[in-house]
């Protein structure tokens, strides 16, 4: 059990000489704690995979240093990080029974019998397998198999970590809930660092006390889900986190109002007039915005879409489509004049993709 | 269900493939079947002999049924040892072909180099790189002082055929063995490693266990060629010394083309035929089974 630190992580594969380096890991700088579950979240190709891989080993980044506790393991084999992992797709060894899996990583290191099969035990009833640890691996069902790759990463008692890459991509989704608590359940009874990487929102907000938001190599945002959600530091984080994602508006900034093409709105505080030719734009959330009759800004609904739980509607503003809840009761159809209101504190100004706060007003 | 169009035409479209199997298997072979239940007297006149062929070929002690047995012991055994010595090798050429860059391809082509030569051109390489007056191979041996003479001395003729067989053959399953491996993904190398397996293990837990299914196809394939080895001795030892490696194949045809002792040789192909197919019905068979039970 440790903590993790990335000091100045970054990495560059190899490109033609000359040219500029193409980062897939841009610089991070961050503690994982021990005892705490991180996701790392991003769409494909965003890097999330590489920081994986140099925490495990499999890949040794081009600049920085990878502290386990105060143990430099940056250039340690993974073999010898003491670190779990679980892939996409369940590996597990197709010869062996489910209790020869378990033990399989005890075993080679030479862990005296008796010791092996006490401890085997423990993991199987952590994970419900024990009517199943005399049984071949390879006739059980893929979240059976899953469940025993997360076992030989939970068996060695002195892992620093545990990590896991997309765990649930090939388990059906009935049965992602349930191997979803359990990894929650096996985080609270063993206390371990675990990080996360998925490309799904629910999973990582379900499953991280903290999550990463990377997006082209760049880390954009570390917070939990509740920061995330509430005041994203970057557009791509209001956009990628919530369904739908953040609205956002191009406007210019007056003080503590922002006009977008001729509708005003009020802002909690002022900001400093932006410089030339920065992008600066008005984020809200669709769950912090209102279509009803009555309101400060003027606009024309142009779709409704009935989800069950809630209404939303759409329209067009300063040339851009976002989407709000719309007000249950207030009886607007599609073409019909409404208005729109933003909660009071949920209206965020974004410079350059950047989320900005102002002075209060 | 009732209603469902009941049209027969589709069997038009087999036809064709149906009479091409007619002519090149099936008609041929019903010739053979003919053969093995006539006697001749010559002057193409043919009357009915029973199953008397098969009586005297399946009986050791006649003269026919001793030649068939001792050809089909050496045939067994040379496929044994062409196995036991290939497919070994194979698996070990296919773990030590790189994994990235142009060696891939270099090594690919090297591997597939004696896959491409012709049967006749294999044995004529042999037959003179195994001569002791100007072969490389017989010199050689010879040179250091090792009496090899494959024309003169069994051991000598033995070892010859299957160092050609191994040298011909073991590209083929090292080739089929690298698709397979290649077939394993990344993640079980590395959750071994995660594991602290050694390399032996993760031979033998992941690499073995992941190669069944095509090394059961190399089997067959390499068990069904060699069962049937023709050319290649043929050229090299023409069955000799004395009848030391005259296999099944090159017994028969002697018997047929030779002697053109008709009825025998078509009992024999029959025979002959019989084997090979029930040994590679067997060992599919079983194969395949033990690979369901263990998936309970």
């Amino acid at each position: 059990m440790a903590s993790i630190t990335l000091d100045h992580i970054a990495h560059a594969y190899p490109g033609p000489p000359g040219a500029p380096k193409h980062y897939a890991l841009k610089q991070i700088d961050h503690l994982w704690q021990q005892g705490r579950a991180y996701a790392l979240l991003g769409p494909s190709g965003c890097g999330k995979t590489t920081l994986l891989n140099i925490i495990s080993g499999l890949v040794i980044p081009s600049e920085g240093r990878l502290l386990f506790d105060n143990t430099d393991v940056t250039r340690l084999p993974t073999e010898r990080r003491n670190i779990a992992q679980v892939f996409q797709f369940p590996v597990i060894y197709d010869t062996m029974t489910v209790a020869e899996n378990l033990a399989f990583p005890l075993k080679n290191r030479g862990m005296e019998r008796n010791a092996i099969k006490r401890r085997v035990e423990e993991i199987a009833d952590l994970l419900d397998l024990r009517p199943d640890l005399g049984r071949r691996a390879r006739g059980l069902t893929a979240d059976a198999k899953q469940k025993i790759s997360l076992g030989r990463g939970l068996v060695r008692s002195d892992v620093s970590a545990v990590l896991f890459d997309e765990p649930l991509t090939v388990i059906d989704p009935a049965l992602k809930w349930e191997l979803r608590s359990k990894l929650k359940a096996v985080h609270q009874a063993l206390d371990l660092l675990m990080i996360y990487v998925t490309h799904d929102q629910v999973e990582a907000l379900t499953f991280a006390d903290e999550v990463v938001v990377m997006k082209d190599g760049a880390v954009l945002q570390i917070g939990t889900p509740a920061e995330l959600f509430e005041s994203p530091a970057h557009s791509f984080v209001g956009y990628f986190i919530g369904s739908p994602g953040m609205n956002f508006l191009p406007v210019t900034i007056d003080g503590a109002r922002a006009h977008a093409d001729g509708a005003v709105f009020d802002l909690d505080a002022r900001y400093a007039p932006p410089g030339a030719g920065q992008k600066v734009e008005l984020g809200f959330r669709p769950d912090y915005a209102t279509i009803s009759r009555q309101g400060p800004v003027a606009v024309r609904v142009d779709r409704i879409e009935d989800l069950g739980r809630r209404t939303l509607a759409r329209f067009t503003l300063a040339g851009k489509e976002a989407v709000a809840t719309l007000v249950p009761g207030s009886g607007l159809a599609p073409g019909d004049d409404a208005a729109l209101t933003i909660a009071p504190g949920h209206a965020h100004v974004f410079i350059d993709d950047l989320r900005t706060e102002g002075s209060p007003a | 269900m009732m209603d469902k169009p009941w049209n027969n035409r589709a069997w038009l479209f087999v036809v064709p493939v149906l009479i091409i199997v007619l002519f090149s298997s099936l008609l041929p072979m019903m010739t053979v079947v003919n053969y093995s239940v006539q006697d001749t007297m010559g002057q193409n006149n043919f009357f009915w002999n029973g199953v008397a062929w098969f009586q005297n070929l399946l009986d050791p002690t006649t003269d026919m049924g001793g030649r068939f047995a001792n050809a089909l012991v050496r045939n067994l055994i040379f496929s044994l040892v062409i196995l036991c010595l290939e497919v070994p090798l194979g698996i070990a050429v296919a773990l030590c072909i790189p994994k990235h860059g142009w060696r891939v391809g270099a090594s690919l082509v090297l591997i597939a180099l004696p896959l491409l030569i012709p049967w006749e051109v294999v044995g004529t390489i042999w037959q003179i790189f195994a001569r002791q007056d100007i072969g490389l191979f017989g010199a050689a041996l010879n040179a250091i002082g090792l009496h090899y003479n494959d024309t003169q001395d069994p051991t000598s003729a033995w070892a010859t055929i299957v160092i050609m067989d191994v040298w011909h053959w073991t590209g083929m399953i090292a080739l089929l063995s690298y698709a397979g491996l290649k077939a394993i993904p990344d993640a079980f190398y590395q959750a071994a490693r995660i594991d602290g397996a050694s390399r032996w293990s993760i031979f033998r837990n992941i690499e073995l266990p992941k190669l069944q299914k095509v090394l059961v196809i190399a089997v067959l394939l390499r068990f069904m060629e060699s069962f049937m080895i023709y050319t290649e001795p043929s050229v090299v030892t023409g069955g000799g010394p004395g009848e030391a490696t005259s296999f099944i194949s090159l017994d028969l045809v002697k018997i047929a083309l030779g002697q053109v002792d008709l009825g025998n040789a078509a009992a024999l192909s029959i025979v002959y035929y019989l084997i090979t197919l029930t040994i590679c019905y067997v060992f599919f068979t079983i194969m395949t089974q033990l690979d369901q039970r263990k998936g309970v």
